[in-house]
């Protein structure tokens, strides 16, 4: 006779059990590690921005030029010039990364993306270093400069060069959005008699369009945060003055941070540069962070409606 | 497209125009033009591989191998980027100690255990933004917790946490799309046999998702490889400076060839454009055998369930 089996035969090894534990808990402590990093972040930038703000003569925020070492920290002047870089930027990654993604999505059969998209994704893996210094010797002394005559480091030149850097980003995520657009849209404008063209112009891109802000939000984001391009190819070492006119040299809120970390704008006197590194550094991080809320909210919309 | 309503089209006309054989002149122009701007984006590419190229040769005809093993220097012919090298090597065993297992780690505890709370659902959200924060903030971390706060000073050891604080959220987001693409029957017949949630996890679950973590993090190895700006922030030298071996660089003075990238650039003499050519010429090298490493692998493994 064999003995019934009873409600402790099925009760896990105490041994087996304490092991399954404590792998929980480790899992659980890297998930929270997230959680401390942005505290960590938002308290960093926080602390000393704010001794900054206490500490700064208010008329230097609003001084008419960037120059550190002289005390004026004007906030216009950054704010400027990173917007006409990221403006100058999303005008050539938007139409050239749509164009890509479109063709990517709706017109590349399944053979040339499987070689295309490697190529934009190789593209994607260029450091931004790089580009800065194309910036520098190609795209401003053989494109810009026999153009407009402007001086070797120019907002045009470092935007163009951010341009590229963010167009496959563009493509990829815009491509992605469209590729979500269900078939039976595009069979059912077929079965109507539409064209290739009205069916990707007129039926997938506007199904897809949440996507596409997204895509498009997100390499605003993008632009704003870039670093190294704009630090070598934009000219606002030592200071800059405020300034529209993309074929002048121009201070961005990255490349001020840069400039005051490698100390061509570090001042003996004055300790307050330290602390206003942190203070852009706060702009910029909640400059970008609203952006990317909004890019994911236009995202999800995408999800939830296919 | 307006249809006559009042007239309804003879069977003679409807064949008329289905076989008249119209070229869709603007729909082909629209085509073109797309292609046009993916191709515009290669060409770019292209036009900076040689351009970069043709700059570096003669670099690497007159110095060779010369290049790579020599220090860096004001003296544009004796420079060299061996400190570059190690540096980034070094810099990367950090991000892979840390920053690989921490973050495969959470994309288990999210995928695998988390319930959908409030809670779960935060961390989420957290590590999607931290993914956007500019890598530029990470730097500015590193400065105010490592290199200030913690008492690290501009060393080596608070470059490679910075870097692999900046990597982790990107090996989350990229393992949890790995999990998330194993089926959950695999899951379920671990289960049915007697298997706990971790046995069923590393014995099944792990294995099918291996690939797919691992074409993920070497993407991620390879993005902050190239990574400038937060190494500036956290004192990667940007000159030169004495001690050419690991030992040095971990206790003194340090950079990365991105760094050594950024600081010749900004030389005006063609010497050192031509130096900070042949360095890019490295720098894209190993980035380009990284992510086709990634690309391989992914097309090797990839499996459709």
């Amino acid at each position: 006779m064999t003995t019934p089996l009873t409600s402790s035969d099925f009760q896990i090894a105490p041994q087996r059990r304490r092991r399954e534990q404590l792998v929980h808990a480790a899992f659980l402590a890297s998930a929270g590690l997230s959680i401390v990093i942005s505290v960590a972040i938002v308290v960093a930038l926080a602390g000393n921005a704010v001794s900054f703000l206490v500490n700064v003569d208010k008329s230097a925020l609003f001084a008419g030029g960037w120059f550190p070492r002289r005390g004026l920290y004007d906030i216009p002047t950054i704010v400027a010039g990173t917007l006409v870089i990221s403006v100058v930027a999303m005008l050539v990654a938007t139409p050239l990364g749509l164009g890509a993604g479109i063709y990517l999505a709706e017109y590349a059969s399944p053979r040339s993306r499987r070689i295309l998209k490697p190529i934009v994704e190789i593209l994607a893996s260029i450091p931004s270093v790089v580009l800065g210094f194309f910036a520098l010797t190609f795209i401003s002394p053989r494109l810009i400069q026999p153009l407009t005559g402007a001086p070797l480091s120019n907002m045009a030149s470092a935007g163009l060069a951010v341009g590229v850097l963010i167009t496959p980003l563009v493509a990829s995520v815009s491509e992605d959005a469209m590729h979500a657009v269900p078939g039976f849209l595009r069979e059912a404008a077929y079965g109507l008699g539409a064209r290739k063209r009205s069916t990707s112009l007129e039926i997938v891109f506007p199904a897809a369009i949440s996507g596409i802000v997204a895509a498009l939000l997100l390499a605003f984001s993008r632009a704003i945060g870039e670093t190294m391009v704009v630090s070598i190819a934009a000219g606002g070492t030592g200071g800059s003055l405020f300034q529209l006119n993309p074929l002048e040299p121009g201070q961005t809120m990255t490349a001020a941070m840069t400039a005051l970390a490698i100390g061509s704008d570090r001042v003996r006197g004055s300790a307050l540069t330290f602390e206003s590194l942190f203070f852009v550094g706060l702009l910029l991080f909640a400059a970008t962070l609203i952006l990317n809320v909004a890019s994911e909210a236009f995202v999800r919309r995408v999800r939830s409606r296919y | 497209m307006a249809v006559g309503v009042q007239v309804l089209p003879t069977r003679e006309a409807v064949e008329a125009r289905l076989r008249s054989g119209r070229a869709d002149r603007l729909g082909a122009l629209i085509q073109g033009l797309l292609l046009a701007a993916l191709l515009i984006a290669l060409g770019v590419l292209l036009v900076l591989l040689a351009d970069v190229a043709s700059r570096a040769l003669p670099v690497f005809g007159e110095r060779s191998a010369e290049f790579l093993s020599a220090p860096l220097s004001a003296r544009p012919a004796r420079a060299g980027i061996v400190q570059g090298l190690i540096g980034s090597l070094a810099l990367m065993v950090f991000v892979v100690v840390l920053s690989l297992p921490l973050g495969i780690g959470a994309a288990v505890y999210l995928e695998e255990y988390a319930r959908d709370t409030r809670a779960t659902r935060l961390i989420r959200t957290n590590i999607r933004n931290l993914a956007g924060v500019p890598a530029i903030v990470y730097g500015l971390l590193g400065l105010a917790l490592f290199v200030t706060l913690l008492g690290m000073g501009r060393t080596l050891v608070a470059g490679g946490l910075t870097l692999a604080v900046l990597v982790l959220p990107i090996v989350v987001i990229t393992t949890s799309e790995a999990l998330r693409a194993v089926p959950g029957s695999i899951r379920e017949a671990a289960f049915g046999v007697g298997a706990t949630r971790w046995e069923t996890i590393r014995g099944h679950v792990l294995p099918y998702a291996a690939p797919g973590i691992l074409t993920g993090t070497i993407l991620s190895l390879g993005r902050a490889f190239g990574e400038t700006a937060p190494l500036v922030m956290v004192g990667a030298v940007v000159g030169t400076f004495n001690g050419v071996d690991l030992g040095a660089m971990m206790t003194g003075s340090y950079t990365s060839l991105p760094t050594i990238v950024y600081n010749w650039s900004r030389e005006p003499q063609d010497a050192f454009r031509a130096l900070t050519s042949a360095t890019i010429v490295v720098l894209l090298l190993v980035i380009l055998l990284v992510n086709a490493t990634a690309i391989f692998l992914r097309n090797r493994y990839d499996r459709r369930w």
